[in-house]
């Protein structure tokens, strides 16, 4: 996928004159075709079933779970919504506090990211330079987060007690543990800003210089630039570095473990609770689980099946 | 009169520049730098200063310092200074309950212990398994895909956004779907496995199958990626190398081994260095494989055995070490392929 959006018409064209010249030359072999589409939709069907086999299952009740092939729908008698409404009931605080701390720290590291990107591709400084600089930036995207767990846990334990600092807070009747969503929210925004700058840099690079250089030259300041050049034209790159960001801190466990640290805390986001659910010393409730995890899925499922185009150059770009 | 005038101020030009700017080669001669005189501070100095920092390092650096500046400090602190942080905890023997290390004593025990300890190399052994094992098919999938994909079939789109929709899903849900595929009476790998009269196999509960098995799920998650970058590698190659092998009458399969495949290097680079990544952050689907921090018998990778070291056995010093080995397999993979996308312009 190529960093500019394509509208699915470009893409058809182009693969359609690929096609009929690749098609001309293979003598329009059926069977290929055939076995080509059999493939893919044998593929289809391994990614789908995961999928497929835990959304049944979620629907199931106890009795059907054990009686019916795990693909096939639950009869009639063996259907129940009951393990949905008990997710929800474990879940929904989890929702809640999942996007207390997603959205502001998904909104804060892309407007950070843009702002570095800005400073490092637009504005002309030394190339030698930048390249040190660009290098942290790109490294730290692929750091093992275990590596700074310790001393982040010092960090805010010990010397940045939001616990402590921000009493005011808490004597607003606002709960203590909540301390642990701020952190969260400063500390994705650290460890989000390498990505969202080189995502936005990408974009940069291909911006035409014209433009921005002949605004220089009309003496317009590094900051009118951005407002009133940059920042307008970056709305699609917004789009897709606030989908990849949101996806990825929604679904991040280690921070959330590390920060909020108990599942029974006012403030546990939903992938806590959801990693703990449906687990008791008689075995593991699939079904609650399957639910659970439909559930914990549906923002990002959502964003995935509405910006999926979106989605799909955050990760490659 | 004016001959001594100019004598002394090239000379006191000199003392100025010599220790901020030694070898360069000043194209601007330093004449913001001269407006002042020299010894002045407050806000003098920024003003002398970004005579010669400009010069040096292009026209927009000051300016463009509160742009980039904030964000790379508070990105510095939270990673690189935490790295840093991090190594010097590693050096003490920091664990229980207390509330911060005694850095007074540094010494390399933890990495001696780490090296006695069976359970490392156990993990280490894994984690290697897993990266090179996960990345290898991961990546021949997605190729695989990718040009299935590129034949200018019908529906393309919606094959590819069935192909990428679990990477789109959380460690923590995929975990639940596999955990219920592989179980062991009801699961759907076990049925599947039955109608050609194999199995039942204990997927989770087999040491020597789980890491297998856990490999097997992330590429599920993963190959949509790379089939997607795999994509993006097979559209940038020109149509006249298709026609090339055409006209010399190579197979098709000849034609993408010999002409098209290589010319992919650079898409297997990168994938292949996110699919790492992703590998050393496997911790995400171990954790809720289990509903806690002891992955299944056979499956322990040093991202789980940090965790577990530090905040279950409140072993934070020995966590801290685990951390730096895995920070530093980390680094053998990236950093080569900074230095490669240095040497391509591509930083």
């Amino acid at each position: 996928m190529s960093t500019d959006a394509r509208p699915d018409g470009g893409v058809e064209a182009v693969q359609g004159g690929l096609t009929s010249r690749l098609g001309a030359w293979l003598g329009d072999l059926d069977v290929y075709r055939v076995a080509l589409y059999a493939v893919l939709l044998f593929m289809v069907a391994f990614y789908l079933t995961p999928i497929e086999t835990g959304l049944v299952t979620s629907v199931k009740t106890n009795a059907a779970v054990i009686h019916t092939v795990p693909l096939a729908p639950p009869g009639p008698g063996g259907f129940t919504l009951a393990k949905w409404s008990m997710a929800v009931d474990a879940l929904a605080r989890g929702m809640g506090n999942s996007l207390l701390f997603s959205v502001p720290a998904t909104v804060i590291s892309a407007f950070l990211g843009s702002l570095a990107a800005y400073g490092l591709t637009v504005a002309d400084w030394g190339k030698r330079a930048k390249a040190p600089i660009l290098a942290l930036f790109v490294a730290a995207i692929f750091i093992p987060y275990q590596a700074v767990l310790v001393p982040l846990s010092q960090f805010w334990g010990q010397y940045v007690q939001l616990g402590q600092n921000l009493s005011f807070l808490w004597a607003l009747g606002i709960d203590k543990a909540y301390a642990g969503l701020i952190e969260l929210v400063v500390t994705h925004v650290a460890y989000g800003i390498p990505i969202c700058t080189i995502l936005f840099r990408a974009y940069y690079k291909t911006m035409s210089e014209e433009m921005i250089e002949s605004a220089r030259l009309d003496g317009a300041s590094l900051r009118r630039v951005y407002r009133r050049i940059v920042l307008p034209l970056s709305t699609p790159m917004f789009a897709v570095v606030l989908i990849y960001q949101f996806t990825q801190i929604w679904n991040d466990l280690l921070f959330t473990l590390v920060l909020v640290s108990t599942e029974s805390s006012p403030a546990a986001p939903v992938v806590l609770i959801l990693a703990g659910l449906g687990t008791s010393i008689e075995g593991t409730d699939f079904p609650l689980r399957m639910a659970g995890a439909f559930f914990a899925a549906l923002p990002t499922l959502a964003v995935y099946i509405f910006f999926g185009e979106e989605f799909a150059e955050g990760v490659t770009t | 009169m004016v001959g001594i005038f100019v004598a002394v101020r090239r000379l006191l030009r000199r003392m100025r520049e010599r220790p901020e700017d030694r070898s360069s080669v000043r194209a601007d001669g330093g004449v913001v730098a001269d407006e002042r005189r020299p010894g002045g501070s407050g806000p003098g100095l920024l003003d002398r200063l970004a005579g010669p920092i400009d010069s040096r390092l292009g026209g927009d650096f000051l300016e463009s310092s509160p742009f980039w500046l904030p964000p790379f400090l508070l990105m510095a602190l939270f990673v690189y200074g935490a790295i840093l942080w991090n190594l010097m905890i590693s050096l003490t023997d920091y664990h229980g309950f207390a509330n911060a290390p005694d850095y007074s004593h540094l010494d390399l025990q933890m990495y001696a212990r780490a090296l006695s300890d069976p359970g490392f190399r156990d993990a280490a052994v894994n984690t290697l398994v897993l990266l090179v094992a996960f990345t290898v098919v991961t990546l021949a999938l997605g190729l695989v895909l990718a040009i299935l994909v590129d034949r200018g079939i019908r529906f393309e789109n919606s094959f590819r956004v069935v192909y990428l929709l679990p990477m789109s899903l959380s460690f923590v849900v995929t975990a639940q779907f596999w955990l219920w595929m592989y179980n062991y009476n009801n699961g759907v790998a076990n049925i599947f496995l039955g109608v050609f009269g194999i199995g039942p196999v204990d997927w989770i509960g087999n040491q020597s199958i789980v890491l297998w098995a856990v490999i097997l799920a992330l590429m599920w998650q993963f190959s949509g990626y790379a089939m997607v970058v795999y994509l993006a590698g097979l559209r940038a190659i020109p149509t006249e190398h298709y026609e090339a092998a055409q006209v010399d009458g190579a197979s098709t399969l000849s034609m993408y081994r010999r002409v098209i495949v290589p010319q992919l290097k650079g898409a297997t680079i990168s994938a292949s260095v996110v699919l790492m990544v992703f590998a050393l952050k496997a911790f995400d689907f171990l954790y809720s494989l289990v509903s806690g921090y002891r992955p299944p018998n056979g499956a322990d990778i040093l991202a789980t055995k940090m965790v577990r070291e530090a905040y279950a056995n409140l072993n934070w010093a020995y966590g801290a070490a685990i951390a730096i080995v895995l920070f530093a397999m980390a680094l053998a993979v990236v950093g080569p392929y900074l230095v490669y996308q240095y040497r391509r312009d591509n930083l």
